[in-house]
């Protein structure tokens, strides 16, 4: 009962109370970038979630059973980094795969995941917590979910901004800038939670 | 020492790994693209416009190759594209009939409309249809928010200097965006080759669209042009005339006939020059004729 209880601690926690778009302010290119339609926001959650549970646990047993005992905890960076960079090359070819419409939807920003800074975010942070195993892959996974959830939001107001009467300087990234601010100070309001 | 060599090696097996399992992957998750589909993809105008029936151009290059789909179905790229297309899969080319689109009302600008209500609502047809069958008296015409225009990617609608919308022949790729967009389907893509059009969509009694058209230039549903028709290509549909234009021969008697200018011919300036310049030189001709054949009784008396 205890575990259920701190993992659900911590799943809030990563959605919402730290979440890493709009608290750590992580991941803001596809954020700005991938918000225009639900579709491919979606998606494109779905990707992040899957990089980030991925990355969580690669790099979780890459830092205990490498770098630790080998002492070489300084290659921790790059050692992350060509991990992330595979596990977004392996997605990037099942969505081509399975999803062509999406591939082409998610264009260029699929591969930027791999420059996404989130993911290398919660893959750090994962070790400087000192999360066990379990605990790390759900931390990336909870991360992903708060991305996601954010995006997804993003993407339904930028849907009916797109329908809204605007004046004409305020029109696309202008308004999206000051939509996403007004997210983040809604989210401030999630930082008194604790458990 | 050691933790330089425990820093190459690590680092070079994951590397190994990775390539190796990515490369594995690849083989997996190979996905066929035909070099055809890609080199089509790369002559298509890249519009997106949808004239084709497909999703988009990189669908309908897809489709080409793949389904055998017709290589005629671009608008906006015209028969350039098609040689190119056919060119690439080897076939020949058929020509597509261009379509340009047609406005079936005259009125719709700002002199010549009469209003039920002055509108001042979300600037669109869409909308604007929606608030009581519209701004304007008749229930058929144009409401003039301009939903054609936004929707024309080429720029091929314009106003003119009253406020009308004006289609661009030479701009106009018949992609049928402003069709789709003209909530009262007053937009029709018709054959370039087909000049004469009725420009009205009435289906008032003759009466009523005479009194509410403000341009006077309804259909008024009287049949002339029908009766007139060399080729009967003019049928009444529920008090509209509408031209059959398969059947159609630009002879514009229709135009000529119509008692309020609803049908338009463009050609019934160059029509009427033909028939002076043929007249003249028919007056000649009698002329020299007649000339002749003076001369001819003189040398006869003589």
């Amino acid at each position: 009962m205890e575990l259920l209880a701190k993992i659900f601690a911590m799943a809030i926690a990563a959605i919402f109370v730290q979440n890493f778009v709009l608290m750590r302010f992580l991941g803001l290119c596809p954020y700005i970038g991938v918000s225009k339609k639900i579709d491919s926001a979606l998606g494109m959650g779905m990707a992040v979630i899957f990089v980030m549970t991925m990355a969580s646990t690669f790099t979780w047993l890459i830092q205990t059973y490498l770098l630790v005992p080998l002492k070489i905890e300084f290659l921790q960076t790059i050692a992350f980094i060509l991990t992330i960079a595979s596990l977004v090359q392996l997605v990037e070819m099942i969505i081509q795969k399975t999803a062509p419409a999406l591939y082409k939807a998610l264009g260029v920003f699929l591969p930027l995941i791999t420059t996404n800074c989130a993911v290398l975010g919660v893959a750090i942070l994962n070790i400087n917590e000192e999360y066990t195993f379990i605990f790390a892959i759900l931390n990336g996974l909870f991360a992903g979910l708060g991305f996601t959830l954010v995006l997804i939001l993003m993407a339904g107001i930028r849907e009916r901004l797109e329908r809204a009467e605007l004046p004409r300087t305020m029109r696309g990234m202008p308004i999206a800038m000051i939509v996403a601010g007004c997210m983040a100070l809604a989210f401030l309001g999630f930082s008194g939670l604790k458990f | 020492m050691s933790i330089i060599l425990y820093s190459i090696a690590t680092l070079g097996i994951l590397g190994v790994i990775y390539g190796l399992g990515l490369a594995f992957a690849s083989k997996k998750f190979h996905v066929d693209i035909d070099p055809k589909i890609e080199q089509i993809n790369e002559i298509l105008p890249g519009v997106n416009c949808g004239a084709c029936g497909y999703p988009g151009c990189s669908a309908y290059a897809e489709a080409i190759v793949k389904h055998n789909a017709e290589i005629n179905l671009c608008a906006p790229g015209g028969d350039d594209v098609i040689a190119d297309i056919a060119k690439i899969l080897g076939i020949e080319a058929i020509s597509a009939d261009k379509k340009i689109a047609v406005i079936h009302c005259q009125s719709g600008g700002l002199n010549n409309t009469f209003f039920r209500y002055e509108y001042h609502g979300i600037c669109t047809c869409k909308a604007a249809v929606l608030v009581s069958s519209g701004p304007n008296l008749c229930n058929y015409g144009c409401v003039f928010q301009n939903d054609c225009i936004a929707a024309c990617q080429f720029d091929a609608i314009h106003l003119d200097e009253n406020g009308m919308r004006i289609i661009d022949k030479e701009k106009c790729t018949g992609c049928g965006a402003c069709v789709i967009a003209c909530p009262r389907n007053l937009i029709e893509l018709v054959s370039i080759k087909k000049r004469v059009h009725i420009l009205c969509t009435s289906h008032d009694k003759g009466v009523v669209s005479r009194k509410v058209c403000g341009n006077k230039t309804a259909c008024i549903a009287c049949t002339l042009c029908v009766k007139k028709c060399p080729v009967e290509a003019i049928e009444m549909q529920n008090n509209l005339a509408v031209i059959i234009y398969d059947k159609c021969i630009n002879c514009g008697q229709c135009a000529d006939v119509c008692p309020t200018s609803a049908i338009f011919d463009p050609l019934k300036e160059v029509r009427a020059k033909k028939k002076a310049e043929a007249k003249a030189k028919a007056e000649t001709v009698k002329k020299q004729l007649e000339k002749q054949k003076t001369t001819e009784t003189l040398e006869d008396t003589n």
